[in-house]
């Protein structure tokens, strides 16, 4: 009997490797929050760190719907949205300062965010977690638009197209934080941040995180089992709703203002690039995709307009060929190189990298010059020192034959590896 | 004494076709029961139909006395049947243990908790390996199941559905498919899972239908023309005619 | 009497526009299970090119060659693209038109700008043709109604009298069963999703210079077809038709009505200066389309006359 619990006990992983797996994730997570400021970042980096904690906690909250559970929404947006009003709201209840509101600090304000997504998702969640697949879809567009439209109608509660701001620096300091400059709301920002991470990672490991992935996987065995998958979803979109208006919560206190304009269709569309380019597979999937495409957002934005147009082309792109997204690069390029294939594999990926390349060099010289040409202020682009307009030559070969080049070579190498 | 499971007058038609007509079968406490059939006769609508996946046209399913016809599939399963499916129908990404594990967890009284580590949970995970040496799947445990070959995907539907612990199991073809050497060992499985257990069982293969089945009944069209021991369904004119006579001639 | 005449025949014309929409928007969802996301800017894709097409030569040639165009994009886009993650299941066939839509937006802003094009109506039709209750009614707003009543013709003898339209018949209802008939599914599914995507190209075309052609159309008139062909029902022409009409009533007359809440549900105690007593039935009427979505997901999942859920 007892070699046989040590055979059980096998199969766990091991308390070292729940440590090294988990516990030491995290732990690095923290410490590289409390590291940032260290480094002396500017006004404007803090600002995009904010927003980065920010787009982390919303795109986790999604890949709960859409990574863990299966479904695909197109209104998460609502959530934060309604979340982050409901912490305006106690914002300014707590700028006027009488009896209770006078005395909870801002710095809870996420926790409220919290309270508010649940409820959303709980009252609007009911009638749409009957079905998963396109019925849901549909249900969570028809939903958004219907919440985006009264929030342009009923002026005292949205505050109309000006939206309804509030003031981060009333009430009551937290922890001597006042709140005031961005460094002190990047302390707010991080610990929430991590407390929205901590939270998602914890719901996977709970009954009901597993029972949300076997109900993706399978609704009809999931009945069998003893579980009702309507259940299952509706309980899951509750906490989706709620981590989403934690996320509204850290987004009031940050930016001091919602617009209707937050709950539209818009943000929800960016955040399912974001979640589903990250990797919706991978639990640091979505937040490696909120940190690309808020810094792609605020950076590639200023550089070319065409960064809308880069971002469709990589959601396709990863729709298309990478399922599970950059996380599933990453991870897929370091299980080669620990497992120590990289030698087998290097030449192909190689061939691959420089076929990318190419097909890059074209798109963006095609894009750019397109972008250039449409604007018609005769603006002409100029990489390198290259003077591509439309009548030269050389624009013409640099948006075809690396494009043609780059497809065959990736062609070549996905041959190669399906030898 | 109640029986485990009762139907009375059970019927089911889709649009104008009769797949079900008036069906009345009691199984005992403890007794291993096959249904027998030509292909089309209705075997796998009356376990959809007892399990909770269809409802019925009209007649009564009752499981130790509950009516349970016109309850949910999740329902029913609470209430201590548990059935598998002919296509192998598992969690195919997830792991072996998982998938157990889902079938270990409601049993367990842990519900949709979601305050729990499920890694924490040590009776659950007890149970879980338990079952998993029981079926001989614990080498296996940590694989994906989607990666299981096709043998050990039936071994996993079954320990999916005794996970459980139900007092009542159904299982629908589960040698289907199989070798002469994995349905031995099939077999041996599900003799040892049903110990103490009422079994209801739906299998083409003769030989395990034989050795496995204390009575056996005969579906023809949606009708139970037959019910009795090995011997008697053996000796049964009416049961040769319709359909033994076809398999002995297939056979010869 | 005035208004009502005009809501009337004004929503008639827009739902034969959304029914064109939506046509090919139910045989593509209906066989394949892929609800295209893009389908609107293929639309308004229609509109642009006709616009192109307009300048350099006439507004007929347009109206031809503009949904012809626009059909070959959506087959290239079937055949190298959707067919491609089909494997991956709905999901991921939402998420690729999703992408897809969102692309032909930025490329539509590319070659035509961010603003509204001046695509006109042909001068040949840009004339009153009768006076209504002293009022002028455009002749080319007679001209999409048998432009679209034509389409009708033309789609209802492809579904009814041609061999090709007994299969797709046989697909919509029965799609797993069309492979099994040995007929060739792929060249069937990529013909179905380019004809879909010209018969939204044509409704861009006659469209476009009805209303607006500008990037927004396309987010405009997306959702709406959805709610078209939800309402609809999956797998039926007829119920498609039936509710773009209705939609497209609904709507028109919503606009014109200049009630209020409080003017309707004041015997309530609803005061016409409360914030819910001051919202007009006008000022809901985008909302009407979606109300309807999520009521009919909820309650009907099989539409109006579908044959079966969604």
């Amino acid at each position: 009997m007892t070699d046989m619990t040590a055979t059980y006990a096998a199969l766990e992983p091991s308390r070292a490797e729940k440590f090294r797996q988990r516990t030491v994730p995290l732990i690095a997570f923290a410490v590289l929050l409390l590291v940032i400021p260290l480094f002396n970042p500017s006004r404007s980096m803090v600002t995009l760190l904010n927003h980065m904690g920010i787009t982390i906690v919303f795109a986790l909250s999604y890949n709960m719907l859409l990574g863990r559970a299966g479904l695909l929404s197109f209104g998460h947006a609502v959530y934060m949205g309604l979340g982050g009003y409901f912490a305006v709201h106690v914002m300014n209840w707590v700028a006027d300062g009488s009896g209770f509101w006078g005395a909870v600090p801002v710095f809870t304000m996420p926790a409220f965010g919290f309270g508010a997504g649940a409820l959303a998702g709980a009252v609007i969640g009911w009638p749409s977690c009957r079905r998963a697949g396109t019925p849901f879809a549909m249900i969570s567009l028809g939903v958004a638009e219907l919440v985006a439209a009264a929030g342009f109608m009923f002026d005292s509660l949205f505050g109309g197209e000006m939206g309804i701001s509030g003031d981060r620096m009333s009430g009551p300091e937290f922890l001597g934080l006042s709140l005031g400059p961005v460094d002190e709301v990047y302390w707010f920002i991080a610990f929430w941040t991590f407390i929205g991470v901590l939270g998602t990672y914890a719901f996977t490991r709970t009954p009901l995180g597993k029972l949300s992935e076997a109900t993706r996987d399978n609704p009809e065995r999931v009945e069998f089992v003893g579980y009702s998958p309507q259940r299952v979803r509706y309980l899951v979109f509750i906490f989706a709703g709620a981590f989403a208006g934690m996320a509204g919560g850290m987004s009031a206190v940050q930016d001091e203002i919602f617009t209707p304009e937050n709950l539209s269709l818009i943000p929800s569309g960016a955040i399912l690039i974001a979640t589903y380019v990250g990797g919706i597979r991978y639990f640091t999937g979505p937040i490696m995709g909120a940190i690309i495409m808020t810094y792609m957002g605020s950076n590639l934005s200023d550089y070319t307009a065409g960064w809308l147009l880069y971002l469709g082309l990589m959601f396709v792109g990863v729709v298309m060929f990478l399922p599970n997204g950059i996380a599933g690069i990453v991870y897929g390029t370091t299980d080669t190189i620990r497992a120590g294939r990289l030698g087998e594999v290097w030449q192909s990926w190689l061939i691959r990298l420089a076929g990318l390349v190419l097909i890059a060099t074209s798109v963006i010289t095609i894009v750019e010059v397109a972008f250039r040409w449409s604007e018609g202020y005769g603006e002409v682009f100029e990489p390198f020192g290259l003077h591509l307009d439309t009548t030269n030559l050389l624009t013409w070969v640099l948006g075809v034959v690396p494009l043609v080049l780059g497809v065959l070579l990736v062609l070549k190498s996905a041959k190669g590896e399906s030898k | 004494m109640t029986p485990a499971l009762e139907l009375t007058d059970l019927r089911k038609s889709f649009g104008p076709a009769k797949i079900i007509q008036g069906v009345d079968l009691s199984v005992g406490k403890g007794e291993r029961h096959a249904i027998i059939g030509p292909n089309g006769a209705g075997k796998s609508t009356l376990f959809n139909l007892i399990s909770g996946r269809f409802m019925p046209s009209s007649g009564e399913v009752r499981l130790g006395g509950e009516l349970i016809s016109g309850k949910k599939p999740y329902q029913i399963n609470r209430m201590g049947l548990s059935r598998s499916f002919q296509v192998s129908n598992i969690f195919t990404n997830m792991t072996v243990r998982e998938n157990v594990r889902c079938g270990v967890l409601y049993s367990m009284g842990y519900g949709y908790s979601f305050w729990r580590n499920i890694g924490n949970l040590k009776e659950v995970s007890e149970k879980t390996a338990h079952i998993l040496d029981e079926v001989g799947l614990l080498e296996k445990a940590n694989l994906p199941a989607a990666l299981l070959p096709y043998a050990d995907q039936r071994t996993l539907e079954i320990a999916i559905t005794i996970a459980g612990g139900a007092d009542v199991i159904l299982l629908d073809e589960p040698t289907a498919g199989m070798s002469h050497s994995e349905t031995d060992r099939a077999v041996a499985l599900i003799e040892k899972a049903s110990k103490g257990k009422t079994l209801l069982i739906v299998e083409h293969d003769m030989g395990v239908v034989f050795n496995l089945a204390d009575r056996i009944s005969v579906l023809v069209y949606g009708e139970i023309i037959a019910t009795g021991t090995p011997e008697e369904i053996r000796g049964d004119a009416k049961v040769r005619e319709a359909y033994l006579g076809e398999e002995a001639e297939d056979a010869a | 009497m005035e208004t009502l005449v005009f809501a009337l025949l004004n929503g008639v014309i827009y739902g034969l526009l959304l029914f064109m929409l939506s046509s090919g928007l139910t045989l593509i969802f209906s066989m394949m299970g892929v609800l295209n996301f893009a389908h609107a800017s293929f639309y308004m894709l229609g509109a642009y090119l006709a616009f192109t097409i307009m300048e350099g030569t006439s507004f007929w040639i347009a109206l031809f060659l503009a949904p012809v165009l626009v059909g070959l994009v959506g087959m290239v886009v079937e055949r190298y693209g959707l067919r491609r993650v089909h494997a991956q299941g709905h999901v991921a066939e939402l998420l690729f038109t999703f992408g897809l839509a969102y692309l032909i937006d930025e490329v539509v802003k590319i070659f035509w700008g961010r603003t509204a094009v001046n695509y006109r109506v042909p001068e040949l039709l840009d004339f009153p043709l009768f006076t209504l209750y002293g009022a002028q009614y455009p002749a080319y707003r007679i001209f999409i109604l048998f432009v679209a009543a034509f389409m009708l013709v033309a789609l209802w003898y492809l579904l009814k009298r041609t061999r090709a339209g007994l299969i797709i018949q046989a697909a919509l209802t029965h799609p797993h069963m069309v492979g099994s008939l040995g007929h060739n599914v792929p060249l069937i599914f990529m013909s179905v999703f380019g004809v879909g995507c010209a018969l939204a190209g044509l409704a861009g075309v006659i469209g476009g210079n009805y209303f607006v052609t500008d990037p927004a159309m396309a987010v405009q008139m997306g959702p709406i077809v959805f709610v078209v062909v939800v309402v609809g029902g999956l797998g039926s022409l007829e119920g498609a038709f039936v509710a773009a009409m209705l939609i497209g009533l609904l709507q028109t007359s919503a606009i014109s009505i200049n009630a209020s809440l409080a003017d309707i549900f004041g015997f309530l105690g609803l005061g016409p200066h409360t914030e819910v007593g001051e919202i007009t039935i006008a000022s809901m009427a985008p909302m009407l389309p979606f109300l309807l979505l999520v009521l009919i997901l909820m309650i009907r999942p099989r539409g109006l006359m579908g044959e079966r859920e969604v």
